[in-house]
This record gives structure tokens, C-alpha cells and sequence, in this order.
């Protein structure tokens, strides 16, 4: 017997895998710069 | 390329081309998802699981790409000692190793409905995975590197080794039997319709833009983080120097 899979369900599935990652990726890699930017400045200033 | 070695001029450079890469990444990836998920037509073959295509693709790409850059940066160190050199390898590893795993990962989700299987160990795919653990050894030696004060040499000479694995890769589905397609896109052929060609092109160029505006984040970060520890030591030296110069002190 052949297994019936909806197509769809593999298509969100990749898509929202690979998009929630890159998403995650871009936000970590932001926040990252945005702190080391600020205590660079923070010890320029002291 | 040795104008850019001056942290300074590099980051004045940074400053205004990395949210023009990320702002129109970001726009060029958007549109090209909304095209391949929403107007290209399903594949005679594929059916709908063809529009991963848009995702899938790139995702491949700039996993491969990142690690040539990583390659081409440990060779400037090398050869040319560019003071950014090791900055930009180290940059580019998270962000290639995570577009590896995207690649991965949805090349696996595409494999169950069209193969019957999510994973096998063919050479394509055991070659990608081979860049999996290549990035997470890399990244492990640069974390050693800066951390224990150790040469970013050793590093750049794995990252100039592990290149070897990039052609592995291409030829792959050419080199050995796979249930992975041979290549579509070759040098000025494509044997991909039109319909599905142009999204794809957008997605790579959209995905790239936002990789080269990640990838910017990284480089930044780590001059920032590294000028702070210069600007530490300095003043620990600073605080130390009146202590060496009096030996009564030294001594109470």
C-alpha cells in the first residue's frame, strides 16, 4: 500500500524551519553587535 | 584589499553597507518566497514539495559559499597577513554553518515525500554533513584560539584543508549514484524551466545580501570585542606601571 502525504504540510515544514532559523540567526548576530558596539563606547567614556 | 585593513575605514565602510545589504536581502528574499510559494505552478514530477526549491537552494549555496570565504580569508592571513583576514573567517563560520543546517534540514524534509526517506547516506548528502562537523571544528578552534591566546593560524590552515571538501560536494551526484538530482544550473545551462529559474535566482541573490549583511554584524561585533580587550589590557598595564616603578610599594 502507498502512503498518502500531503505535500503542503512538507512545504510549511521546510519553510518555516528555515525561516524561523534565519530569523533567529539574524536577531542573535544583531543584539551581539549592538552589546559589543555599547560596551566598547562604555569603556571609551570611563 | 589593504585599504580595508585599517579597522577604522572598514567600519565607517560597514556602517552604511550593511543595512543596505540587510534592507534589500530581506526584501529580495520576502518577494522571492512569496513567488515561489504562491504563483509558481506545482511540478509535473515534484508537485508542490518543488517550491523547497527556493529555500533549499540557497540555503546549499551559501553554506558552500561560507566556507570558500572562510578558504579565501585563511589564505589572506597566510600569504598576506591582512589584519581583517582572521576577522572575516571567523564572522563567516556561524552564519555558514547555520545556512549548512538550513540546507540539511530541508533538503531532509524534501527527501521524505519525494524520495520515501529522510535521510541517505549518499555522497552528497554525507558530504554536506562532512561541512556541518568542518564549521562546528572550525568554530570550536577560533573560540580556543581567542580565548587561550592561541595562534589563528591552525585555524586557517584547517579552513584552507576543509576547502577541499567544496568541489567534494559539487561533483558528488556526478561522482557517485544518488538519489540526489545531478546538477540543474551549469556553467551558462540550466535545465530548470523558467517559471521555476527566476525565483530561484532572486531567492540566491536575496539570501546572499542578507548573508553578506550578517556576516558584516559578525565582523563588527568582533572589533568592537576585540578593541575592548586592547582598551582593558591597556589600562591593567597602565595600573600596574607605578606599582613596578616603586619598589616599596611592590614590597608593602
Amino acid at each position: 500500500m502507498r502512503e498518502k502525504l500531503a505535500q503542503w504540510d512538507f512545504v510549511m515544514l521546510a519553510y518555516g524551519v528555515g525561516l524561523v532559523t534565519l530569523a533567529a540567526l539574524t536577531i542573535w548576530a544583531w543584539r551581539a553587535m549592538r552589546r559589543a558596539e555599547s560596551r566598547r563606547d562604555a569603556t571609551r567614556r570611563r | 584589499m589593504h585599504i580595508f585593513a585599517n579597522p577604522t575605514r572598514f567600519l565607517a565602510l560597514a556602517k552604511w553597507l550593511m543595512p543596505l545589504l540587510f534592507w534589500s536581502g530581506l526584501l529580495l528574499s520576502l518577494g522571492a518566497v512569496i513567488w515561489g510559494l504562491f504563483i509558481v505552478p506545482p511540478d509535473r514530477l515534484m508537485g508542490e514539495t518543488v517550491r523547497i526549491l527556493f529555500i533549499h537552494v540557497p540555503a546549499a549555496w551559501l553554506g558552500m559559499g561560507g566556507w570558500a570565504g572562510i578558504a579565501i580569508s585563511s589564505a589572506m592571513l597566510l600569504i598576506w597577513k591582512h589584519p581583517l583576514a582572521a576577522l572575516s573567517a571567523r564572522a563567516i563560520a556561524v552564519p555558514g554553518m547555520v545556512f549548512c543546517a538550513i540546507c540539511l534540514a530541508t533538503g531532509s524534509i524534501w527527501g521524505r515525500p519525494t524520495w520515501g526517506t529522510w535521510w541517505e547516506w549518499d555522497g552528497r548528502l554525507t558530504s554536506m554533513l562532512v561541512l556541518l562537523f568542518l564549521y562546528a571544528g572550525y568554530i570550536a578552534l577560533t573560540q580556543a584560539a581567542s580565548h587561550e591566546g592561541g595562534s589563528s593560524k591552525i585555524a586557517a590552515i584547517f579552513g584552507l584543508v576543509g576547502a577541499v571538501n567544496v568541489p567534494i560536494i559539487n561533483r558528488s551526484v556526478v561522482w557517485w549514484n544518488s538519489l540526489h538530482q545531478p546538477p540543474s544550473i551549469t556553467m551558462g545551462k540550466s535545465a530548470i524551466d523558467a517559471a521555476y529559474l527566476w525565483p530561484l535566482l532572486v531567492a540566491v541573490l536575496g539570501f546572499s545580501l542578507l548573508f553578506g549583511a550578517i556576516v558584516l554584524m559578525r565582523m563588527r561585533t568582533l572589533i568592537a570585542e576585540s578593541q575592548v580587550e586592547a582598551r582593558l589590557r591597556r589600562r591593567a598595564l597602565d595600573d600596574d606601571a607605578p606599582l613596578a616603578a616603586n619598589p616599596m610599594t611592590e614590597r608593602a
